[in-house]
């Protein structure tokens, strides 16, 4: 029998029973659309992490306590301001070197508050991290010595706070009561990890360690001069600290490795997300799977006939087979369709990131058609088996 | 003399049926050679349909020869079976089995599917063969919009379409009056004549078996008695 004649036949015999088939075809269409939203959604919260890394800055060098791992707890640092020094001398460049001490706090200024990012940094972070100034001027290295109570603002948290009046100058409390003198604002810069940058403010980080108690930084920020110094850096660094505070470890990476990890996580994460969804598409295929013997034995009479007229084992075969293949690539496309469709609507309309790729479409169309015939196949063989004798007596 | 259409030597079919062995056909010997009219008659359980499953290969004989056009079934692929039967036999049934939502030319047009015809040819030949049994103006009927004989004149011309060196028609008459059931029957004579199709008739009535040529009676599986009316009328066609 030829493919256009047994596709002819399986497109009637799903036509009879309309009813019967759409609500079985049903189960792969949310089996195929589930997989297509879960994959656009990891793709795109993995795309979103690739560009706001990215967007850190080049050639930066991530210096923190313990090993890097994600997700595994937050090592406190034994890291201080000294270490800048020290790091200075083995580097060569101590104004390639921030730090970092964060917290979060609540701002006012008169009645206007909100709640910021205590960034705790040295002079050189807005270098390293190339933030461009809006207005005023960033903190110094004698702001930083002399621990004075001067603040950076975010553009959101100076818009918040000061409306379109010009923060310079003005004077606001931070956590409560210590109270800090504006002297610039930050330009926008936009979201990293769905924290927006813009709404943090900058100190000395002496005075916020005052501010806290403490004397450690959470972490350094060290720009290597090119690309290819990197990884020597990363080296030396480590070394250092490792020798300085003996016994304990220390990570030196760069955005590229961050985002080697976390693309890593997120892409088994999505790999999970669509493992959960393609049960519910094999589901699907058991349903498929169920109707096509129902098919088989109220059509036992007309594969009789067929044999009986000459249709061989693989004729009948290739018919049901036919059958079940078409009943989940129809499914499987109206599930594309539909999945795409909620994929750009989440895009759209919610700030979850989802991102549709050409694959994951084609990759959906011969899923379903793999378990059309994987499913179909049971009862496809079936079909093919009957006896022509009992078949054509069956009632 | 010719190749036999059709030639049984001692054949024997057992079945197993729950663990037990049932014989259905005790060495049957029968030929049937080309443009025959033969009438194969018995009381159910009599062995006759299990002859005609054979005869038509929708069956292996347990024991003995079976050839078809010359060819011994023995040794025949499912698939290379499936091939003989399209090829030579054509097939009409007590119940019509046409295709029901299926018109009157794609059902008779259904063994050539199995052929690898075109479209064009299958359309071509069911036309013709409908317009043969006399339907040439029921092409796109349905069987549901036919009387029952027009139904099995529909399975006739399914039957003939392949151009088959025997029609084996299983109690043809059955679900039909007797107006209509002698109508069929001077149909399947006049195909006979025409074209020189050998028919094997199985039936249990009578009066539709005198109008065969050669009445073969089945009786427990074995053949009683193998009448033919006047012996000069053969190859008198």
């Amino acid at each position: 029998m030829r493919f256009a004649e047994s596709f002819r036949v399986a497109l009637d015999a799903l036509r009879v029973n309309r009813l019967r088939s759409v609500l079985t075809m049903f189960g792969v269409v949310v089996g195929v659309a589930a997989v297509v939203v879960l994959v656009a959604i990891g793709t795109g919260a993995r795309d979103l992490v690739r560009s706001e890394i990215e967007g850190l800055g080049s050639n930066i060098v991530f210096v923190a306590p313990g090993e890097f791992t994600l997700g595994s707890a937050p090592t406190i640092s034994r890291m201080t301001l000294d270490d800048v020094t020290y790091l200075g001398r083995v580097t060569g460049d101590e104004d390639a070197i921030a730090v970092a001490l964060n917290s979060g706090e609540t701002v006012r200024a008169g009645r206007a508050e909100t709640f910021a990012g205590i960034v705790g940094a040295n002079q050189n972070l807005r270098n390293v991290f190339d933030r461009p100034l809006r207005r005023g001027r960033y903190l110094s290295e004698a702001d930083v010595e002399t621990r004075r109570r001067v603040v950076v603002l975010g553009s959101d948290v100076a818009r918040r706070l000061f409306g379109d009046a010009d923060p310079v100058g003005r004077q606001i409390s931070v956590a409560g009561g210590t109270r800090f003198r504006v002297v610039g604002v930050l330009a926008e810069v936009g979201q990293t990890f769905g924290q927006t940058r813009d709404g943090e403010v900058h100190v000395p980080v002496t005075t916020a360690q005052r501010m806290f108690g403490v004397d450690r930084v959470d972490y350094l920020a060290i720009r290597a001069p090119t690309k290819d110094a990197v990884p020597r850096l990363q080296a030396e660094v480590v070394d250092a600290l490792e020798r300085k505070y003996r016994g304990e470890r220390f990570s030196a990476i760069t955005q590229t490795q961050l985002l080697g990890t976390i693309g890593t996580v997120l892409g088994a994460l999505t790999g999970v997300l669509a493992a959960i969804a393609a049960i519910s598409l094999l589901v699907g295929g058991v349903g498929v799977s169920n109707i096509m013997l129902v098919g088989v034995r109220e059509r036992t009479r007309e594969i009789g006939l067929r044999k009986a007229l000459g249709a061989r084992q693989r004729d009948v075969l290739a018919q049901f087979l036919m059958e079940a293949v078409l009943l989940t690539t129809l499914g499987g496309t109206a599930g594309i369709a539909l999945g795409t469709g909620a994929a750009l609507a989440i895009a759209e309309l919610s700030p979850v990131p989802a991102a549709v790729t050409w694959w994951s479409p084609a990759l959906a169309f011969a899923v379903s058609a793999a378990v059309g015939v994987f499913f179909g196949v049971v009862p496809a063989r079936r079909a093919g088996r009957l006896d022509p004798v009992i078949a054509l007596r069956a009632e | 003399m010719s190749t036999p259409a059709l030639e049984a030597v001692d054949v024997t079919r057992t079945y197993r049926m729950e663990g037990v062995d049932v014989t259905a056909l005790h060495g049957v010997s029968l030929r049937i050679d080309e443009g025959e009219f033969v009438a194969i008659l018995g009381p159910s359980g009599s062995g006759k349909s299990t002859l005609m499953h054979l005869l038509g290969c929708l069956d292996r004989p347990t024991t003995g020869v079976l050839r078809i056009g010359g060819r011994d079934v023995a040794g025949l692929s499912d698939a290379a079976l499936a091939e003989l039967r399209n090829a030579r036999v054509g097939f009409v049934f007590q119940s019509f089995h046409l295709l029901a939502r299926t018109s009157a030319r794609d059902n008779v047009a259904l063994p050539l599917v199995y052929r690898g015809a075109s479209r064009k040819e299958r359309h071509r030949r069911a036309a013709d063969a409908l317009a043969a049994v006399g339907l040439a103006h029921r092409l796109a009927h349905r069987p549901g919009q036919l009387s029952g004989g027009e139904q099995q004149r529909v399975a006739i011309a399914r039957a003939l379409v392949g151009d088959p060196g025997v029609v084996l028609a299983d109690e043809p008459t059955g679900n039909l009056d007797t107006r209509t059931g002698h109508d069929v029957m001077d149909l399947l004579e006049r195909l006979n004549r025409d074209r020189g199709v050998a028919i094997v008739l199985v039936t249990h009535e009578p009066d539709i078996a005198e109008r065969a040529r050669r009445r073969v009676h089945l009786r427990d599986g074995r053949m009683e008695s193998d009448e033919r009316d006047d012996p000069p009328e053969r190859g008198e066609r």
